[in-house]
Formats: C-alpha cells, structure tokens, sequence
C-alpha cells in the first residue's frame, strides 16, 4: 500500500507566526522522504498537516490525487510514529499493534494474527503479551512502527522517532526503518533535525528553514552541490572562500582559481580539500592537526591570504607535520550567488 | 527536642482522632445517655438503629444517592476534562474557571439556589432534587482531578489512537478511560463519600424520603442518645471501608 502525496501552496499561520511560506512539494509513492531542519523550521508543521493533526491556513494536500486537506487523522491514509512512541500503556504489545485493526472492524483471530506477523517483522514476536513499560526505548520504537504499519497505510508519518536513542542504536534503527520501508513499500516521511541519519536514510531530502523548503535533492545532491547557504551551511562543515569572476578562473583572496567563473563564495567541504585534486588552492602552511580515526582534522593557513582558515580532512596514510608548507587541491567546487547568502 | 516532637505527635492525633474514638466508645453506652462515666458494654443501641425501618430506609436512599451522583458527576467531569485537554477553544480558560467555581460557592447559597430554580420549574424536593445537586457539588471536583490526571503522555496515546482510525467514543472507552483508571477510582470514591456525608443540601431539597445525615439530624433533636453515637460509628465505618478500598486497590497499584 502506497500513494503519492502532493503538497499544494500549503501556507500555516500560527496567530501572527507564519510557520509554512507557500511551501510546494511532490513526494513519490513509495519514496523515503525526510524533511530536515532546525527547530522552528516548519518540518514538524507540515508533518502535522500532511497527517491531518493541523489544517493549513492556505493550500491544499493531495494524497494518491485525493484532496486531504480537511479530512480528520482517522479517515486519511496516513499513521504517525509519534516522537514519545505513544504506546497504549494499559494494553500488550499484541493488542497495541492490532488497535488500528480493532478500529477498522477486523475480528479478533485475523487481527492477532496480523499483530504477531508485524511484530516478528520488528523482532519482537517473541514479548507479544508483554506491556510497553517492560521494554526498552528501542523495542518501543519498534513496537510504535509495528503498529503504524499494521494498518497498512499509504504514507507512514514518522515525527522525530530516533531521536531519544543512543548513537549505536541510532545507526542500527536506521538501518532497519530503511529496510522495511522497501520491503513494505510505504511512503515515508520522516522529520528530522539530524543531516547525519537524513543522509543514511532518505532517498530525498528536504532541507527546511524558517518554514521555507531550501533545497530538494537526493543526499548527494544536497550536500555535494547545495543550492542555498543554509543548506551548505546545516549539512555539515564547509570552508567559504569569496571569489568573482576573471577571464576564465576566479580571483580570490588565495589568488586566481581554475574553477569556472562565477560570483559569489565558494564552499568546500574539508574532505574537498586535499593534497590533490581538480584546482590548486596554492600553497598554506599546516597550523593544527588531530587525528579522528577515519581521517586527520588539519587546520591550514594559506599563504596567500594568512587571515584565513580552512579546515581539511586529510585521509590516514597523509600525516603532515604541523608547520609544514604544502600545496592544498580541491575538489566539487560550488560556486553560491550572494544572493542566495541574502536569503539564508 | 525528640520528646518534644513525639508528643506533639501524638497531641495531633488525639486532637484529630479523640472525638470519632469518644463516639464509638459511647455507643456501647450501657445507660440512657452516651457521656461518661462509660457504664459498661451493649448492643443494644445498634440492635435499636438497625430495626428502626426509617433509618434503614434512609441508609437506603443515602447509598442511592451517592452511587447514582457520583456516577453522573464522574461521567460529566470526564467528558468535559477530555474535551478541554483535546482542543484549545478560545475561552478554555474561562470554560475551565466556571466548571470549577462552584467549588467556591457554600453548599448553603447552592442549596438555596436549586431550591428556588426546582420550584420555578416544577421539581418537589425529593431524592432526585439531591441527586441532582450533589452532581452540582461534586462535578467541578471530579473535572478538576481529571483535568489535573491527564498529561503529555496521555494526550499523545489519545492523539495516536484517533490516527489509527479510532472514533472518538473509541478513543474515550479504549483508551482515555483505561489509562486514566486511577484518578476515574479516586474521583468517583471522593465524590461518593462527600455526596454520603452531605447535610445542608439534602436537608432543604429532601422531604418525605430523607438521607441519612438528615434522619440522624431529626434523630438529633430529640435528644442525646447512644444511638445517635451508634449511627455515626456506622456512617465512619462506611467512610473508613471506603478509603481503606482505595489505599488497597489504587495507590498500592499506582506506587508500583
């Protein structure tokens, strides 16, 4: 069960607070989607709109080309993993995941049977008649999407779900929500305000500030080419070199670039800078460097612009010396218009 | 200092408990009159009590009485504490304010009002007219414990149970009630035993079919008597059940 969701020139105002400008979305049926931002960026808004638990002030939602705009939670095709979980504490697990089958008139044989097969699906068929408050967070987590899937929704909402779990668990829970969304199917939408679990799970992210949607891109759109300042900025580290155009490079304060011309700031991220690559960046001098496991965090003054900083991820067989002078390269250079710093 | 607090202790106890103690020992008053000296053992005075068929009668209408407004109250409050928690209404603050204030409101003025509304619409004082306002009494508390009991988490269940297709008397039966079962035991057992005990409001809106705080309150006025001790120690005994019922059932479960 599956359906496409069509977000149309939705617009919500709280009071004088406009949490959603005219935001414009498409998300495919069967697609994982996560919308990511700060907090009070409006994802957890439009969560709440396409779950009918909000109606917009303005536009429309489309799910499976059928306009939900003023339809209640209960008749529409979508269910909720709520962030607290919001399991039925006076109720087992079995009964829990077989509640939305209750309410949808389904016998009790078929229901439990229906309950015990999401249950084993999340790995806990095995506590069935036990109750929430036995469990770890983790289990509830899973118990909660158990029962959101048992009713075979069109779209399943997911509000922050991983967020009150450890990193390990973390990982491991965005493994297995990815699997089971292909082996079920469902569109997912997942809020989230963490880019590292957007990028280990979305097949789309949606990258949202100040209830405007930034960027709409796969992962590596979204973080190999940003299209805004904010999103450069919110998916992770990125060093900001001003460059305008001239013949056919850029200047620069590290001296002319061999990139294509343009003008605004170039962004690199840290594992974009190397001691090879596409376009020198001249040479700097190692200031600091730390080793992080996977790669070395190093700190470089550039020679030709001593004011500046930039950081690098160097891979673990490079070992610079602190004050060394090395000539740095870079790589996937995005050029952001000004304009688009004006906006973020 | 140590003795100091201990007997402080035992002066509060006494204080509170010595008179309750001074009506039971009374009531096995072998003597016309329940005041010392205690003259010795009898059961006499209960034997009297549970023959007399008014006072029977009226024991009767008493536990009629607080069952059935207890039960509407308790109904009323619930419904109205989880609309009030579900949905802010403009004016939810002021709706919250007047489900509460006639808590603020004597039994006496309230008594006095019902009397005048009942007259003007045709309702003669009777077991009914009391019902109907001990469920005035006893609503704003009800609401008010289960406004109290119903928190995020709750909300959240509620909110979860509409989006996986629950109607919103499901959501009630299903879920809020059975999570809210604690403060449902402790408003229905304190609405109970307020609506037992209630005096003012039964004695203007009763006439011919009287509680029992009323019948001991005319048994009063012919005179001291043990048996008038002996119906008291009958009323605390039902009280005493009751709340020993709800240390049992409900906060052992609750402190788990």
């Amino acid at each position: 069960m599956t359906a496409d969701v069509h977000i149309k020139a939705v617009e919500h105002r709280f009071n004088s607070f406009t949490a959603l400008h005219r935001v414009e979305m498409q998300i495919a049926a069967g697609e994982f989607i996560v919308l990511l931002g700060p907090s009070g960026c409006g994802k957890t808004t439009l969560l709440s709109i396409i779950g009918g638990f909000l109606t917009p002030s303005e536009g429309q939602v489309l799910i499976g080309g059928r306009d939900m705009t003023h339809v209640a939670p209960k008749d529409r095709p979508t269910t909720t993993m709520f962030q607290d979980y919001a399991l039925f504490p006076h109720m087992s697990l079995r009964d829990n995941v077989a509640f939305g089958l209750r309410m949808r008139g389904m016998a009790k044989a078929a229901r439990n049977a229906k309950a015990l097969e999401m249950l084993d699906m999340v790995g806990l068929a095995d506590k069935a008649a036990r109750r929430p408050h036995e469990l770890s967070g983790g289990q509830r987590q899973r118990v909660a999407l158990a029962r959101a899937l048992a009713v075979e929704p069109d779209v399943l909402l997911l509000d922050e779900p991983l967020g009150a779990l450890d990193l390990k668990l973390r990982r491991q829970m965005q493994e297995e929500l990815k699997a089971i969304q292909r082996r079920v199917g469902t569109t997912f939408v997942h809020v989230t305000h963490d880019q590292e679990e957007a990028m280990a799970i979305a097949d789309r992210i949606v990258v949202m500030n100040h209830g405007r949607i930034e960027h709409c891109g796969t992962p590596e759109e979204v973080y190999l080419t940003p299209k805004t300042m904010f999103s450069a900025e919110f998916m992770g580290e990125t060093n900001r070199i001003p460059v305008s155009p001239a013949g056919e490079g850029v200047t620069s304060p590290l001296g002319p670039l061999a990139i294509a011309p343009a003008e605004g700031m170039l962004c690199l991220r840290p594992e974009s800078i190397g001691l090879s690559g596409e376009f020198s960046l001249g040479r700097a001098t190692l200031v600091e460097a730390a080793f992080y496991g996977s790669y070395h965090r190093c700190h470089f003054r550039p020679v030709a612009a001593p004011e500046m900083l930039l950081t690098a991820h160097l891979p673990q067989g490079a070992h610079p010396q602190p004050g060394a002078e090395v000539e740095l390269f870079g790589r996937t250079p995005v050029v952001l218009a000004p304009e688009a710093k004006a906006a973020a | 200092m140590k003795y100091l607090s201990w007997a402080y202790l035992v002066a509060l106890f006494g204080f509170i408990l010595l008179p309750v103690v001074t009506l039971v020992i009374f009531s096995f008053q072998d003597g016309r009159l329940p005041v010392p000296p205690f003259k010795g053992v009898t059961f006499e005075w209960y034997a009297e009590i549970l023959t007399d068929r008014a006072m029977m009668e009226a024991l009767g209408n008493s536990l009629i009485v607080a069952l059935l407004s207890s039960l509407v109250a308790l109904t009323l409050g619930f419904l109205a504490a989880s609309g009030l928690a579900r949905v802010v209404l403009p004016g939810s603050v002021v709706m919250r304010g007047l489900l509460i204030a006639p808590m603020t409101v004597s039994y006496l003025i309230i008594a006095l009002g019902l009397l005048q509304m009942f007259n003007k619409v045709g309702i003669r004082p009777s077991l009914l007219a009391t019902g109907i306002g001990h469920v005035v009494i006893n609503l704003p508390l009800c609401f008010a414990i289960l406004y109290a009991a119903i928190g995020e988490h709750q909300k959240s269940a509620l909110k979860a149970a509409r989006d996986l297709g629950a109607r919103e008397w499901q959501v009630l039966w299903f879920v809020a009630a059975p999570m809210l079962t604690p403060a449902l035991a402790a408003a229905f057992f304190l609405a109970f035993t307020f609506s037992w005990d209630e005096f003012i409001i039964a004695f203007l809106l009763t006439r011919f079919d009287v509680t029992l705080p009323v019948e001991i309150w005319s048994m009063l006025r012919s005179g001291l008597s043990p048996a008038t001790n002996a119906v008291g120690s009958l009323v605390f005994l039902v009280s005493v059940i009751v709340v020993v019922a709800l240390e049992l059932t409900l906060f052992r479960k609750g402190s788990k």
